[in-house]
């Protein structure tokens, strides 16, 4: 098998948080034949700056993500639906029409892609070979939802791990209330939602809830810790690595 | 009572939300969202049909003077008058004028926005006038005291016992908590007021330019009666609500009651061309319409914003948004909630009134994905934000200067690589004391409105050290960057 290369786009939120899943990224390419470089230069790709509208600074970090990531040709990969929707979708924006930037940002963001998307739509992986015997539940994330179009590649790779057993989620698409600046914005709306979905979430039985974003893994994760619960958030990376 | 607000609260008001109108609100956009799912399904076109609704909007609104033009000539050649209105206390004047002018005691009338913009109800009482509303859930919002919590729905965030309670109270009736008794009793009381009134007052879903009609798209019959049985019909709709002509209303319509109500068509279509012709004909000696601008032409001139004006008011986003669902629509602050009204609200009272109402949404874009006018309300309210912190041409800011400080620290902090690595290894090395099983469950103001909520992960950095350990030992031997060759990732 020929080995491609992809260039990681690690995200703040899961180099802060999430540093076990990144290393199950690796891995995963890896087993795929596929052999991943880090470009050092990365820190946050701005969004939390572009949702408080703050146009400066977020074109200073959208350059600075552009500048590290389009010095090698290679496609980038994320664990972030959220972060690939914010390059690929907004940085265009941050830029007058015809610009040098614009180009740069249209050319860097149309190979830029959510990890479960490059498996599926890539690379043409349904199944990775993992084992996970656990019942578990997958929460659609909005931007990767709503913002990549994302509807069933997550579920399809969830399908073919060996031994799991899928649970349905009631509403799965309904916004955890994660929202980035939302949740410490306006706490209490921010926490009337995530216990909507903390209660859905046990309600399917599941003991892993899962999903393709660090953000609103953070918000349920903390959310069913805080109700006493046992079931785990975890990334869909470290499900699709498991081979228990 | 629709009284326009000076500060929205959104955040003060959610602190303390009355535990009985989540559950409430949930309840009934439930059964509303499962129908329009049903409707939906039926309609393989629904997609084209957004499109062409989208389109046939914007057209109209980038073409409006030539429509308002064509519709008010029509509307004048069918016997009606018309009144233009630049604000809200123009259009007041124009009805009180109206009331003063033919002696009027009692107005009855059908659910509008319009009227509840400009807060109708509260100037006719002022002048003496009995007003009535005479939808259901307006008439019980009206008993309450409060403006409607939802579009469609105006006593959404009511249970039945509550409404029993209400009417026990305000109407002295015994009242069981059971919908079509409570719907009975006010059906008598308002059969009398329809038959007493001096004045119909309404509002208008859509205005046709091809012919001068007023459209209105009711449920309860109520509409019909307002708008026929007194001599005199006064509406009141803004200039947003023109449809060039009939081809065209026909699309919107087969996306109105649909998103609303899940209905098909709602029971009554009613086309209204100007007032009776002759006493056989029926319907009112007089017909008035007040059309009423209030900030909308400074939208229509706003390229980022001009797509909040293809809203039709069909409630759709409310009964999806999640926001809206956990607060309801007194949230809000005035008589128009959830995205749309988070849309509206601040670009007719000002960024300074409603700053807080663009940030009052998670950008899911769940509404984005339902609006039958495809009106892309997340852009919206971020281009909103924009100007609550920023400021723009059409605004300055209104956001505190602290908060633009802030933002620059922060994007110091992220965009320069070692400030950002050495931070969050001072955060790791800080705060890994204080954690229990990789969490931590208090964190000092300002940031203890996350863990007050939820506890917040420990900092973990040490995928770089990691991947450096990796490369220097790993048999892969990856480069920690390489240079251009051309590759793909495409196996």
């Amino acid at each position: 098998m020929p080995r491609s290369k992809v260039q990681l786009f690690i995200t703040c939120l899961a180099e802060q948080f999430f540093p076990g899943t990144l290393e199950n990224m690796v891995a995963l390419l890896e087993r795929l034949g596929v052999e991943p470089v880090f470009p050092p230069g990365q820190t946050c790709c701005g969004q939390p700056l572009y949702n408080s509208v703050f146009k400066k600074q977020t074109r200073g970090l959208a350059l600075k993500w552009l500048k590290t990531f389009s010095r090698s040709e290679y496609p980038i990969v994320s664990p972030s639906g959220s972060c690939v929707d914010m390059v690929r979708h907004h940085y265009a924006e941050l830029f007058p029409p015809d610009s040098p930037e614009r180009r740069l940002a249209d050319e860097t963001g149309s190979r830029t892609f959510e990890f479960t998307e490059y498996l599926v739509k890539q690379l043409g992986v349904r199944d990775v070979g993992a084992r996970f015997p656990r019942k578990v539940t997958y929460h659609a994330s909005c931007h990767y939802l709503r913002g990549l179009g994302l509807r069933g590649e997550a579920k399809e790779l969830l399908g073919a791990v060996d031994g799991l057993e899928l649970r349905p989620l009631p509403e799965e698409e309904t916004c955890c209330g994660f929202g980035g600046v939302f949740s410490v914005v306006y706490p209490e709306v921010s926490r009337a939602m995530m216990e909507n979905k903390v209660q859905h979430i046990l309600s399917t039985g599941a003991a892993v809830v899962t999903a393709c974003d660090a953000g609103c893994l953070m918000n349920m994760g903390g959310g069913l810790k805080r109700a006493g619960s046992s079931v785990k958030a975890m990334h869909i990376i470290d499900i699709l690595a498991a081979k228990e | 009572m629709s009284v326009p607000p000076k500060t929205i609260s959104f955040g003060k008001y959610t602190k303390h939300i009355p535990p009985g109108i989540p559950s409430a609100v949930q309840k009934a956009t439930a059964k509303f969202w499962t129908s329009r799912e049903a409707r939906v399904a039926e309609l393989p076109q629904w997609e084209d049909l957004r499109r062409a609704a989208s389109d046939i909007r914007l057209h109209t609104l980038r073409h409006l003077d030539a429509y308002l033009e064509r519709f008010t000539d029509r509307f004048a050649g069918a016997g009606g008058r018309i009144h233009w209105a630049g604000d809200a206390e123009a259009a007041r004047a124009a009805v009180l004028g109206l009331a003063a002018e033919k002696n009027v005691k009692t107005a009855v009338k059908v659910k509008s926005m319009a009227t509840e913009e400009i807060g109708l109800n509260r100037a006719l009482q002022s002048a003496g006038v009995e007003v009535w509303e005479t939808d259901l859930g307006e008439f019980i919002a009206q008993l309450a005291g409060v403006g409607p919590s939802h579009i469609i729905v105006p006593a959404v965030h009511m249970t039945k016992e509550e409404i029993a309670g209400l009417f026990r109270e305000k109407l002295g009736v015994d009242a069981p908590a059971d919908p079509t008794e409570l719907a009975a009793i006010a059906r008598k009381i308002l059969r009398e007021k329809f038959l007493a009134a001096d004045m119909g007052i309404s509002g208008a879903n859509f205005l046709v330019a091809e012919t001068g009609a007023l459209v209105t798209v009711t449920n309860e019959g109520n509409g019909r009666m307002c708008t026929t049985l007194p001599n005199l019909h006064v509406a009141v709709v803004a200039i947003d609500k023109i449809v060039p002509d009939w081809e065209s209303l026909a699309v919107l319509l087969k996306l109105l009651a649909r998103s609303a109500t899940g209905q098909k068509l709602s029971a009554y279509t009613s086309f209204i061309t100007g007032p009776g012709r002759s006493p056989d004909e029926g319907g009112p000696g007089e017909m008035h319409l007040v059309l009423l601008d209030d900030g909308r032409s400074r939208i229509l001139a706003d390229p980022g914003a001009i797509e909040t004006l293809k809203c039709i008011r069909c409630g759709c986003c409310l009964n999806v948004c999640p926001v809206y669902k956990n607060v309801g629509g007194f949230a809000y602050g005035w008589f128009i909630s959830g995205p749309t009204g988070a849309m509206f609200t601040p670009q007719i009272l000002g960024a300074k009134t409603g700053r807080e109402l663009p940030f009052a949404s998670t950008l899911c874009g769940a509404c984005n994905d339902v609006c039958p006018v495809k009106i892309p309300v997340s852009d919206i309210l971020l281009y909103l934000r924009g100007r609550v912190v920023e400021g723009d041409a059409v605004e300055g800011p209104a956001a505190p200067p602290l908060i633009r400080a802030g933002a620059r620290i922060g994007a110091l902090a992220l965009g320069t690589s070692w400030i950002y690595r050495s931070g969050a290894a001072l955060m790791r090395s800080l705060l890994s004391p204080f954690g229990r099983d990789g969490w931590l469950n208090t964190l000092p103001p300002p940031v203890d409105r996350w863990t007050r909520v939820r506890p917040f992960p420990l900092f973990k950095s040490r995928f770089r050290k990691w991947w450096a350990g990796r490369d220097a030992a790993g048999p892969a031997g990856h480069a920690p960057f390489e240079n251009k060759t051309r590759d793909g990732g495409k196996s």
